[in-house]
């Protein structure tokens, strides 16, 4: 598979954009236009799932219900993700821009802002940009309002369903699926969720048109991506890179010259270990991320890595399912059982075994990622989880 | 069938209802699938994930509860994937749970442990997680006890207090590790808005919701000479206890049931029925006299519409929810605490018997009579006037203990005095009962004439409708009832507390003009009471309520006011409906209670 | 407890008695009062007509709605492994012998409750922590001495 070489881009920042500009041209196009453009970018998913764009607001278009909305989860809450942050704090008129545009294909009259309570702060500037940009649409005559919905530190809450739960001034527990958003999402209207990232993408799209976007990256990962990128590394922060690089040459350009390994996609996503860099392709054919890279060098202990993950997932996991809620314990307490010799070191083949279920049973993407950093951690740093 | 799917389930096709799940279907072709969430009654939660099966072409498994069936759909229920699965998730559950089986009230009533039991679960695979956790036992309400130990989380008492009951005195709290079924801020049930119905008890799967049991207390009082150990049985208990020994839902046991209590050593095998036809005639009167203060002095101050009162889990319901409404509830005590207030005072006095030496034991269908026999008011006999509410289910227990062989049991007779009743008195069990007994008696006091419903079937309050309207026009009256002439009385039944929400609310708005509302607490009526066998199933249901219209046709007497050992109590104790006397032994008080 | 019951008042004029206005009630009572206390649940159980059971377990659900008396400063240090990595353990050192108090308790004079707390999303900046909105990053012996230091000066 070719890969491409580590390549900073500037879309999402870029400040030659005039954002009132970009959404008066885009609110002239018709629907089929925004729809093609986006759909021939393909540009998929930013939050780390990685479902095509297009499709989402082409399926929830063609629902016939009066009522649609446009959801903006800004839930960034993956250990070693700040890039939503940032974008909010910069660039905060293109992400109302994508939403805006999004809820002329869709014929959403509400756009919400689901906006992680950790970012409190942003809020009072996030209000005067919407006051700023209700004031633009009204000008020209658009008729669509955005409103922000706080939530209150509850990681699960990214997951879109477990999201409109809490917008609905419920516990965040994830729904079962089918019917999925599209056809039954906030107040269980067709609703387009999308991250921040994405919006602000399918924003500059309009400006740059698909063939511009999708002659960056591969052809399963279109385009670029905002990285956040964290540990041992002498320049750490947000970076836009075009997809589908080796991970070799990220390590090159931001390691410390001693990575060991690289947790690429935060808890939820994979390790890879150093003897596996140059194999490794960064994008949805290799190893997909939601931004976040974190970088470990030789110093550090995968135990004490896995077991901050496993602990973080038994306490955000929201609870209801028995394979998440009672699997995280067991995979917390199984580790430390055999680092501290109560458990023979045949007992993470069990614990491999039950990660695997958690994958296959567990009813959210919570649940069922679990096993990804479990798996490959357990299985690149297996000395260090017994020794 | 336009709206049909076809899918294939373990090799064979299978067709069903658009809508239908992939459980459903499973079903409708015989093949089991384990599950522990699910419920009939309830909204689907899929969060227990026993139910798991392979769809072709899907990398995850799937929950077969929630899952719809979909044209095309290819399904394996019993792949190795989806044993292993299933495995580790019965194991994860284990490992959460106490299991402490031989310790445990449900040891072999629990479906977790059948579940282990099927899955042959010898050793655990994973680490036992209990002792690390800070598990509480709350044992303070007389009715129910809430063990967190045993808890699998499936949420099915969440549901059903909140869908069935819309009560919600148990919500979900916390997330990850610590979630818990939890109170408001983890009070006991007995200090929240429980209605201690027990319809969560009766859908728990294992022993984290349990009745209290007064198993000891009875058997104690059997065994004490000086004592002397009566016991009623409510209309509703005859008709399911068969269930619990072996016998089909449906199987009507009065007899045998008579024949048990007498063997298991009662001292008098009485019959709730008795004081469920007296109190027609005291609520029947208490509605006509509302009537008449309503219709000929009208008494701005007299309150209707009346509701009944035979329901504790609705007096509980009120009390929290509707306090501005209570002196719309009926006065008149529930059969059980009339008939316990009769039994210390007139039952003593016939029988000569020293009212401090008897022990007044109930069998209800009911989780609720345990608190409501030991609410304060209700010692108007001078004692207790109920000592020990058991359920059905609890008989069951005591008659296995004592080695009974109920299928085989002789029919017998209930005891006199207080063990006669008729037709009208046993369909209390069933929601719709106690208006149909009350029409049936009400009807004929104030025309001289049977109500005009063939074979007394007064079918527009029967059936499983969960709110049922029925208009009785009201003609060619006797003369002291003149001024009921060409009154349509406007009635009302409901049962589930969601359901009698619904009429509150039309009584609140003021968009409803019933005049009497019969309202039972449970799905059903007691048929479906907390203190049922289990399970509960709508089609159980059906067939317990089947059984008590047969045993009503069945009966001599049909009609309460025809009882004879009621009009001999009036004659010889209580005078008439409404009485001194009826006030002080057979009438009640309620009071406000909180909200949280 | 009048305050409280006018709060929850206000707050639901504000924001509703639906069951959607539930978590804006609630967080407006965190802001507040830095808790969630029974009598204020009680009364939004009351306010929006719904059960406080149901009241409850939204409120526990979410890390920041406090159903314990915090202080009125929440300090909440970030435990995600790369702000460990870059120092956590020293600076959460720091501040319990600052305050005297070890992580989860709170001040005797009820100024300042220590927690730590999920990823805030400053990991390139860590370690980091939030006092009640505000993040403070890059946090080093002195500058946490410092910004404590600040914040007892000024309660």
């Amino acid at each position: 598979m070719p890969n491409k070489k580590l390549k900073r881009v500037d879309i999402i920042f870029s400040e030659d954009c005039v954002y009132k500009d970009v959404l008066t041209d885009g609110l002239k196009k018709s629907n089929e236009a925004i729809l093609k453009e986006i759909l021939d970018s393909g540009l998929r998913g930013r939050g780390g799932a990685g479902f095509p764009t297009g499709l989402k607001w082409k399926f929830t278009s063609q629902e016939t219900e009066e009522e649609k909305y446009v959801v903006c989860n800004a839930d960034e809450g993956e250990p070693g993700t700040f890039k939503d942050r940032e974008i909010l704090t910069r660039v905060p008129l293109k992400v109302f821009g994508g939403m805006a545009i999004c809820a002329k294909v869709i014929g959403a009259k509400h756009g919400y802002i689901y906006l992680r309570g950790e970012y409190q702060f942003l809020r009072a500037d996030l209000d005067k940009a919407i006051e700023e940009f209700h004031a633009y649409l009204k000008e020209i005559g658009f008729d669509f309002q955005i409103h922000i919905l706080m939530g209150s530190g509850a990681y699960i809450c990214g997951e879109e369903s477990a999201l409109f739960e809490s917008m609905e001034g419920k516990r965040g527990e994830p729904r079962n699926k089918p019917p999925y958003p599209t056809i039954s999402g906030f107040r269980n209207k067709p609703t387009v969720i999308n991250n921040v990232e994405t919006l602000v993408y399918a924003f500059m799209i309009c400006r740059i048109g698909a063939g511009k976007f999708q002659e960056l990256g591969t052809t399963d990962s279109r385009g670029s991506k905002v990285f956040s990128i964290s540990g041992d590394t002498p320049i750490a922060g947000i970076y836009e890179l075009e997809l589908g690089m080796l991970l070799e040459d990220f390590v090159e350009e931001f390691g410390d010259g001693d990575t060991k390994a690289v947790q690429v996609g935060g808890a939820s996503g994979f390790c890879v270990p150093r003897k596996k860099f140059k194999d490794t392709i960064i994008g949805f054919e290799g190893v997909p991320t939601g931004g976040s890279m974190m970088l470990f060098n030789s110093s550090r202990s995968m135990y004490n890595v896995l077991k901050n993950y496993v602990e973080f997932f038994e306490e955000e996991s929201c609870g209801q399912c028995t394979p998440c809620r009672v699997g995280c314990q067991q995979l917390k307490k199984g580790i430390e059982a055999i680092k501290k010799g109560e458990k023979s070191a045949h007992y993470l083949d069990t614990l491999q075994k039950l990660a695997d279920t958690m994958k296959v049973t567990s009813k959210c993407g919570l649940g069922q990622s679990v096993a990804n950093s479990f798996s490959s951690i357990v299985d690149n740093f297996k000395e260090e989880m017994i020794y | 069938m336009a709206n049909t799917v076809k899918l294939k389930i373990d090799g064979i096709d299978v067709s069903v209802e658009a809508g239908k799940t992939v459980l459903d279907a499973a079903k409708k072709l015989n093949i089991h699938i384990p599950t522990l969430c699910y419920h009939e009654d309830l909204c689907v939660a899929g969060n227990c994930r026993v139910c798991v099966v392979e769809q072709e072409g899907v990398k995850n498994l799937v929950a077969s509860c929630a899952m719809p069936a979909q044209d095309g759909m290819v399904i394996h229920t019993n792949t190795h994937k989806v044993r292993n699965a299933r495995r580790h998730v019965v194991e994860l559950l284990l490992s959460e749970h106490n299991a402490d089986c031989t310790k445990c009230y449900k040891n072999t009533r629990c479906e977790l442990q059948d579940l282990a039991g099927e899955m042959v679960i010898n050793e655990h695979m994973f680490l036992d997680l209990v002792p690390d956790k800070n598990y509480t036992i709350d044992k303070l309400s007389p009715s129910i006890i809430k063990d967190d130990s045993k808890c699998i989380r499936c949420q099915r008492c969440v549901r059903t207090c909140q869908e069935l009951q819309h009560v919600s005195a148990l919500g979900v709290a916390y997330k990850g590790d610590e979630m818990k079924i939890s109170t408001f801020f983890e009070h006991s049930m007995y200090e929240v808005v429980c209605t201690n119905c027990g319809q969560c008890v009766i859908r728990c799967p294992t022993g984290a919701l349990i009745e209290k049991n007064y198993l000891d207390e009875v058997w104690d009082a059997i065994y004490d000479e000086d004592k002397h150990v009566i016991v009623q049985t409510a209309p509703a208990t005859r008709i399911a206890l068969g269930e619990d020994l072996g016998m089909e839902a449906g199987s009507i046991v009065t007899g045998k049931m008579a024949a048990a209590l007498r063997r298991l050593g009662f001292d008098s095998v009485l019959d709730t029925d008795f004081s469920a036809d007296l109190t027609i005639m005291e609520e029947g009167t208490e509605l006509l006299t509302r009537l008449k203060r309503a219709l000929v002095d009208k008494d701005p101050t007299v309150k209707l519409p009346m509701t009944t009162s035979c329901s504790p889990g609705w007096i509980k319901f009120i009390e929290h929810m509707y306090p501005e409404y209570l002196e719309n509830v009926s006065t008149c005590k529930s059969p059980q605490q009339m008939f316990g207030a009769l039994a210390k005072t007139y039952y003593a006095q016939k029988k000569g018997i020293d009212p401090s030496k008897i022990v007044s034991v109930s069998i209800m269908p009911c989780t609720a009579k345990k608190f409501e026999a030991n609410r304060p008011e209700m010692h108007d006999s001078g004692y207790q006037d109920v000592d020990l509410g058991l359920t059905t289910r609890e008989l069951a227990v005591m008659i296995k203990q004592a080695g009974i062989n109920f299928k085989e049991l002789p029919d017998e007779k209930f005891d006199s005095i207080m063990g006669q009743s008729s037709g009208a008195a046993v369909i209390f069990g069933a929601t719709g009962g106690v208006m149909e007994a009350a029409l049936r008696t009400a009807y004929e006091i104030v025309t001289g004439r049977e109500v005009p419903f063939e074979n007394l079937r007064i079918t527009p309050v029967r059936g499983m409708e969960g709110v049922k309207e029925a208009t009785v026009k009201i003609e060619n009256v006797l003369p002291e009832w003149s001024f009921l002439e060409g009154v349509e009385l406007k009635t009302v039944v409901a049962h589930g507390l969601t359901n009698a929400n619904k009429v509150m609310q039309a009584v609140k708005n003021g968009t409803a003009d019933w005049h009497f509302i019969e309202i039972m607490a449970c799905p059903g009526g007691c048929l479906g009471g907390g203190g049922q066998p289990i399970p509960t199933t709508p089609e159980i249901r059906k067939k317990r309520a089947e059984a008590i219209y047969r045993e009503d046709e069945g009966m001599a007497i049909r009609k309460s006011h025809e009882n004879p050992e009621i009009q001999q109590i009036y004659k010889e104790f209580l005078g008439e409906p409404l009485s001194d006397k009826s006030h002080w032994l057979l009438h009640t008080h309620y009071q406000k209670r909180k909200r949280v | 407890m009048p305050e409280i019951k006018e709060l929850v008042k206000d707050l639901a004029d504000k924001h509703g008695r639906n069951r959607e206005s539930l978590l804006p009630i609630l967080q407006g009572i965190v802001t507040e009062e830095r808790f969630i206390s029974d009598v204020a649940m009680a009364e939004v159980a009351r306010e929006l007509d719904m059960s406080a059971a149901l009241v409850y377990g939204t409120a526990t659900f979410y890390s920041f709605l406090d159903t314990e008396p915090r202080g009125k400063y929440v300090i909440r240090l970030c435990k995600t492994i790369t702000c460990d990595m870059k120092g956590k353990r020293q600076i959460l050192k720091i501040i319990e012998d600052l305050l005297k108090i070890n992580v989860g308790e709170t001040t005797k004079d009820k100024n300042f409750t220590l927690l730590e707390t999920n990823c805030l999303g400053w990991c390139h900046k860590g370690p980091a922590m939030l006092i009640n909105d505000e993040a403070f990053t890059e946090l080093d012996e002195d500058k946490v001495t410092e910004i404590i230091g600040d914040y007892m000066r000024n309660v």
